[in-house]
């Protein structure tokens, strides 16, 4: 049996509606002010110009905004689209179709003791914090949680972790800075099994996806976990800057090509950007997307839903 | 990933050759593949339009058509135009005011800010003999504080003491404080990563930012950001009134395209490009180079004067004179160099700069570094009279030397042959040939190769 980290309906809608009002704190979803474009005039070339233009500055990517706009572009050809709630509609539609083989929430298995987790990602992508947030939900739930300070390079990556092991009153494993990042993953491994931890979550250091060796000390971080358990590691979660670009697709590519990476976790999506590369992303690799990150506070931090992204990217439409 | 844009650009500028002139018409798709190859640099959307304006205007006429390959002449158009729009030069970091001068770094969580206060810490004691102050007002991050700590000790700067109870504005207060008493140059203040939404952490790094009257206000920016660097610069830009940008995490594959954006938002100059996690990683920002590099074709500059830092150059001239003076070429001298491509941060390090099409061709980066590892394990496990004399190598020693080494006898043989190619070229090379071997080079070099 597989039980999933989900909180209850009510938390969660709350979190939607959060998430809604961070992704357009001043009403700037991709929908926003399109009413007055639209007033008395059919959809028309311009109109699904404005769009592209809009799903380009969300970071949604040259691909992916053709793929969509084609689409819509058929159904206005074929008059289904009469008005500009109707193309709403379609983009909504068209933006959660290719986000739901995405949207599949971390299932973990109590089958796996300790269920190992391995977070990745470029330097700066909130590796660190979102494991905090994590834990604080696991150890929520009534999960046995230890935290890896396997980030032995930056300066005191170790004692920023282990603020949040004592914050989420998750257990903490950690050695000095500058050991081998493989050394602690051994021991964290061992000491997990003998404390009996539920889900054991790695931390690593930051990367950049084109640092040959770096990539390569990180399959061997996950060659050791390996050897300790061989169907470990059972998630590889690489973390993504929702502030990021184009670069986030060739960061995911790099990092799968590395190691397999089996989950995404989106931060940062209280600013205003928009994330617009998960749907790059959803299409050219289809990696599921676990959590995303909307705010400081660490319930501000949950599952990923399809129809629920795609409603707070396009936004509702103001009223003029 | 991305086809270089010189690239993509030559082959749709080849239906232009021929034509009497440019016209709307024909350059129509060459300038639709330019604006989705900034798209995905991460250029702007109004930036892209704008420069896209401007590049029309400059290449309609005659200035293309005269040209015998109007694809240089339209990638060369685009290219000024790029680097004119992120200031045309360098423009250089000048202290200016009285010390102890403030300098106060401020951008979004996890660009960068407290490894660049190190760097330009590093920078400052280096190249200008300054004594640089270091304090850090981010009480929100769990250790942050502790980071720059430790920074601060690794490049020799001095720290002040802070903690997370304090109140950010006070901090910076006594910071300056200590300052003045303690006589320093450089006051470099770190805050903490904010949202530009944030109306309340806005306000509070203007606070820090007034407590303190700093002379330098920075906003450190990351190279990977997407369209959003805008919005971001623009904010932080009306909050403070900025004097200038860093652009940090600029080593990986990003384009950069966000310098472009946050140049044109701010019209403050890029001052500093980071390009690794080291502390000596900051480089003064280039225009002409992130341009080649938002263009695709590669930092080939960057590449020479890394070669130029990290080559020991006595070791380089010892090689010289042995060469010239007839000594013959050894397993020794091989392995010195190939150390030396490991300095400078192994063959993938040298990939990387180099434009896109070429490094293609080149082994993946890897593979490459791992070949040099196994190379130098073959001559390390050579006993000395062998390194002097490799023709001495037989088949039995070869298969020892392989068993030594962990590798199959094949890749000595490949060793083997590689060395003997080498001193065949060094033996040419003493006899004057070096001018013309090095002029067939130069013939050689792809088109686009900047400065080739």
């Amino acid at each position: 049996m597989t039980t999933t980290t989900s909180a209850g309906p009510d938390e969660r809608h709350g979190f939607f509606r959060r998430l809604r009002a961070r992704l357009s704190p001043t009403n700037s979803g991709l929908a926003s002010g399109f009413a007055n474009l639209f007033r008395g005039r059919r959809i028309d070339q311009d109109i699904l110009d404005e769009l592209e233009t809009r799903l380009l500055t969300a970071d949604v990517g040259v691909e992916a905004t053709e793929h969509i706009l084609a689409g819509l572009s058929r159904r206005v050809a074929r008059k289904e689209l009469a008005d500009g709630e109707a193309l709403m509609a379609a983009l909504r539609e068209a933006i959660a179709e290719i986000l739901r083989p995405v949207a599949c929430p971390l299932a973990i298995d109590p089958a796996h003791t300790p269920y190992v987790i391995l977070v990745v990602g470029v330097n700066g992508s909130g590796k660190t914090t979102s494991i905090g947030k994590l834990a604080r939900r696991l150890t929520a739930d009534g999960r046995r949680v230890m935290l890896a300070a396997g980030d032995t390079f930056r300066a005191a990556a170790i004692e920023q972790l282990g603020a949040w092991a004592e914050r989420s009153h998750a257990e903490f494993i950690a050695q000095a800075a500058g050991a081998d990042p493989g050394a602690v993953a051994f021991d964290a491994m061992q000491a997990a099994r003998s404390r009996r931890a539920e889900v054991l979550l790695v931390d690593t250091a930051g990367r950049l996806h084109g640092q040959a060796h770096l990539m390569e000390e990180l399959k061997k971080v996950k060659r050791v976990i390996q050897r300790v358990e061989a169907s470990a590691p059972h998630e590889v979660l690489l973390v993504l800057d929702a502030n990021q670009g184009q670069n986030a697709l060739a960061q995911a590519q790099a990092f799968n090509e590395a190691i397999g990476v089996t989950g995404l976790v989106l931060t940062k999506l209280d600013g205003t950007a928009k994330g617009g590369i998960v749907l790059a992303i959803a299409r050219r690799l289809g990696i599921p997307i676990r959590f995303i990150g909307v705010g400081e506070q660490s319930g501000d931090f949950g599952e990923f839903e399809a129809d629920a992204f795609a409603a707070a990217l396009v936004g509702t439409e103001e009223k003029t | 990933m991305f086809e270089s844009l010189s690239e993509r650009l030559t082959r749709t500028v080849q239906n232009l050759r021929g034509r009497g002139r440019i016209s709307e018409e024909n350059i129509a798709e060459t300038l639709r593949e330019v604006r989705m190859a900034l798209l995905e640099a991460d250029v702007a959307l109004p930036v892209v339009r704008s420069l896209i304006e401007a590049v029309k205007t400059r290449a309609l006429g005659t200035e293309v058509a005269t040209s015998l390959t109007p694809g240089q002449a339209f990638i060369g158009i685009l290219q000024r135009e790029l680097t004119e729009l992120m200031g045309g030069r360098p423009a250089g970091f000048a202290l200016r005011a009285q010390p102890p001068v403030v300098v106060v770094l401020a951008g979004l969580q996890g660009a960068g800010k407290t490894t660049t206060a190190a760097k330009l810490a590093r920078w400052l004691i280096e190249s200008g003999g300054k004594r640089v102050l270091l304090v850090s007002t981010d009480v929100r991050r769990p250790a942050a504080i502790l980071q720059l700590e430790r920074l601060a000790a690794q490049v020799g700067a001095s720290f002040a003491p802070s903690d997370a109870e304090q109140h950010p504005e006070d901090i910076a207060r006594a910071a300056l404080g200590e300052a003045r008493r303690g006589v320093f140059d450089v006051l470099i203040v770190d805050t903490a990563g904010r949202l530009h939404v944030d109306a309340e952490l806005m306000e509070e790094v203007r606070r820090i930012d007034a407590a303190v009257g700093s002379s330098e206000r920075l906003f450190v920016v990351d190279a990977m950001a997407g369209q959003d660097a805008v919005n971001a610069a623009r904010a932080f830009g009306d909050a403070l009134d900025l004097t200038g940008v860093i652009l940090t995490k600029a080593d990986g594959d990003a384009r950069g395209g966000a310098a472009l954006s946050v140049r044109h938002v701010t019209g403050r100059p890029i001052l500093f490009v980071g390009v690794g996690e080291k502390p000596d990683a900051l480089q003064p920002f280039d225009p002409e180079r992130m341009a080649s590099r938002i263009l695709g074709m590669g930092d080939v500059i960057t590449l020479v004067e890394q070669v130029q830092k990290q080559v020991d150059q006595k070791e380089a001239e010892r090689l010289a004179k042995k060469v010239v003076s007839g000594q013959g070429f050894s397993m020794t001298d091989l392995k010195a160099q190939l150390q030396q491509l490991q300095h400078m941060g192994g063959l993938s390090a040298l990939v990387d700069k180099l434009p896109a099409h070429l490094a293609r061709r080149s082994l993946p980066a890897g593979q490459g570094d791992r070949e040099l590892c196994r190379q130098i394990a073959i001559i390390d496990s050579m006993t000395r009279k062998e390194r002097r004399t490799p023709s001495i190598i037989d088949g039995s020693r070869r298969r020892r030397i392989a068993r030594g080494a962990g590798v199959q006898v094949q890749d000595v043989n490949r060793l083997m042959k590689q060395f003997t190619e080498m001193q065949r070229m060094m033996k040419s090379m003493k006899g004057g040939k070096l001018r013309r071997l090095m002029g067939a080079f130069r013939g050689g070099l792809p088109p686009g190769f900047p400065g080739g």
